[in-house]
């Protein structure tokens, strides 16, 4: 069952017009994108940055609207960004910022306080310590757990990660990965994992899109992408990982 | 962070005797003693800054003086703050026609030459200080406005905001919790500087008598009476204008750290 369904989506983003004489320039950002994720089921996509990635996230939770084409994703949703600072209201306590989307939904104080104890705990962060800390007493790492546990406080279905992992260093990253899929074992979650970073996507991501210039220049399983690349550009990508490890 | 404390602990001190005008005046502002040896009498330990034209304490006129100016300052700051937050935060969010419609209204403020518009309106609804204070918070909310504004957009555009608006938080909700408290840092700092012009503002229009009304005392019409007796009473015009100028200062000192602490550049965020 897909829980994602995308059909031939556009989106063009309008320049600002710097004299009367000239026309307005739109610009692609995303140009006939079309996918489709299964439920429990992590769709990386890959590319480079302003290649249309977040744009398709952003489309893909509501915050914008696409030109023309069809969105279709059932379920509730939500997203994480990539720069943990930013993403973070700094004039709110963590616990503040975790329990806003029950506030508004008008859950009661005591089951809102078990549910955020929880949550903290799920996303490895001591609550008696972090809940009147402000975002910027926290680390990146501990951000961005943060701003997961603010998604996860709904019963969501589909989580989409805007380059969760970028501005992380390694070992920082693999913690939050790894607790990124005991979190999708555990609540059977769909995901949409974006990233520039193909080995961060090789780790999560079932099916993989590569995207190139707003549309896609190849989309298959992990295992097809990364043995037998078929698109010079996917294979130019892959060439570029530098083999340290 | 010193030069706020220096600026407010002089305001304290101004506004304390302002409030406490009764018990530390020690004579009636309005009295008058008209006889030859009261007149225009030079500061003494009788009478701290002397006595002016009627025989009246120029030091107690000073202290009820300074009621009308700060007064006049934070109510005329808190009009505009009020008017220039609310237009500004909806022109910044919404954005559309409705920010075509408030920036074209502050433009028209903006080439309006304030000090004029104000001395016309006052005329019009009679010199009092109600009157002035209204009229000035009337006038001088345009700079907050685009201000405000300024904020808004960028805070709108910020990844928390977009969070809340997936998460379904109502636009009410957004505004009150996630941009308006990040929003508040430079309007602290332009306020307590429109404190201070607001002050001078009102000091200005009392001294060319369309402020506060003989006999009641203000800074600026005390030194109305000063000019006529500058070349022998100097301190008619010395003590109100310095009265004037150390309160400014202080509210611009106070600014002026405030600006450097909440600067996000500096490492401090709270």
């Amino acid at each position: 069952m897909n829980i994602i369904e995308i059909k031939n989506i556009n989106k063009c983003f309008r320049k600002r017009k710097t004299a009367w004489w000239l026309k307005k320039e739109p610009i692609k950002a995303v140009s006939d994108v079309s996918f489709s994720v299964e439920k429990g089921k992590t769709f990386g996509l890959v590319g480079e940055s302003t290649c249309g990635k977040s744009t398709i996230a952003k489309i893909l939770v509501g915050i914008l609207k696409p030109d023309s084409g069809s969105v279709s994703v059932k379920g509730e949703k939500d997203i994480v960004f990539q720069d943990p600072y930013s993403s973070l209201n700094p004039r709110m306590t963590s616990r503040e910022i975790v329990s806003e989307a029950l506030l508004v939904r008008k859950i009661g104080k005591s089951e809102i306080e078990t549910r955020v104890r929880q949550i903290f705990e799920m996303v490895n962060l001591n609550y008696a310590e972090c809940k009147d800390k402000y975002a910027y007493q926290f680390s990146g790492g501990e951000r961005q757990r943060i701003a997961i546990a603010r998604a996860l406080i709904r019963k969501l279905d589909v989580l989409v990660l805007d380059e969760p992992v970028s501005s992380l260093d390694v070992l920082v990253q693999a913690g939050i990965l790894n607790l990124l899929k005991d979190l999708q074992e555990n609540l059977n979650l769909t995901y949409v994992f974006i990233s520039h970073d193909l080995r961060v996507v090789e780790f999560m991501a079932d099916t993989v899109g590569v995207m190139r210039k707003g549309s896609f220049v190849e989309m298959a399983s992990k295992d097809e992408i990364y043995s037998s690349p078929k698109n010079q550009y996917t294979k130019t990508l892959l060439s570029a990982i530098p083999d340290i490890i | 962070m010193k030069r706020i404390m220096i600026g407010a602990a002089i305001i304290m001190v101004i506004a304390i005797s302002a409030i406490c005008a009764p018990v530390v005046a020690g004579y009636n502002p309005l009295e008058m003693d008209l006889t030859e040896d009261a007149i225009l009498q030079k500061p003494s330990l009788e009478h701290f800054f002397g006595t002016d034209n009627l025989g009246r304490d120029v030091f107690s006129r000073m202290l009820y003086g300074a009621r009308v100016s700060l007064s006049v300052g934070f109510i005329a700051v808190i009009i505009s703050l009020v008017i220039g937050v609310l237009l500004g935060g909806v022109s910044g969010y919404f954005g559309g026609w409705v920010d075509a419609v408030i920036m074209r209204v502050v433009e028209v403020m903006y080439s309006f030459p304030t000090f004029f518009l104000i001395m016309m309106v006052v005329t019009f609804l009679g010199p009092n200080i109600v009157n002035v204070m209204v009229v000035i918070g009337l006038t001088s909310w345009a700079p907050l406005c685009r201000l405000v504004r300024a904020e808004f957009l960028t805070l709108r555009e910020r990844d928390f905001v977009s969070s809340a608006r997936v998460q379904g938080v109502s636009n009410f909700r957004i505004i009150r919790r996630h941009i308006l408290p990040n929003a508040m840092a430079p309007v602290y700092v332009s306020m307590t500087l429109s404190v201070g012009s607001a002050i001078l503002i009102e000091s200005a229009l009392s001294f060319l008598g369309l402020g506060v009304q003989m006999p009641a005392p203000s800074w600026g019409n005390i030194l109305t009476i000063g000019k006529n007796y500058i070349d022998y009473a100097w301190w008619l015009t010395l003590f109100p204008g310095l009265a004037i100028l150390i309160t400014v200062l202080s509210f611009n000192m106070i600014g002026d750290g405030l600006r450097e602490v909440l600067d996000p550049k500096s490492d401090r965020k709270d």
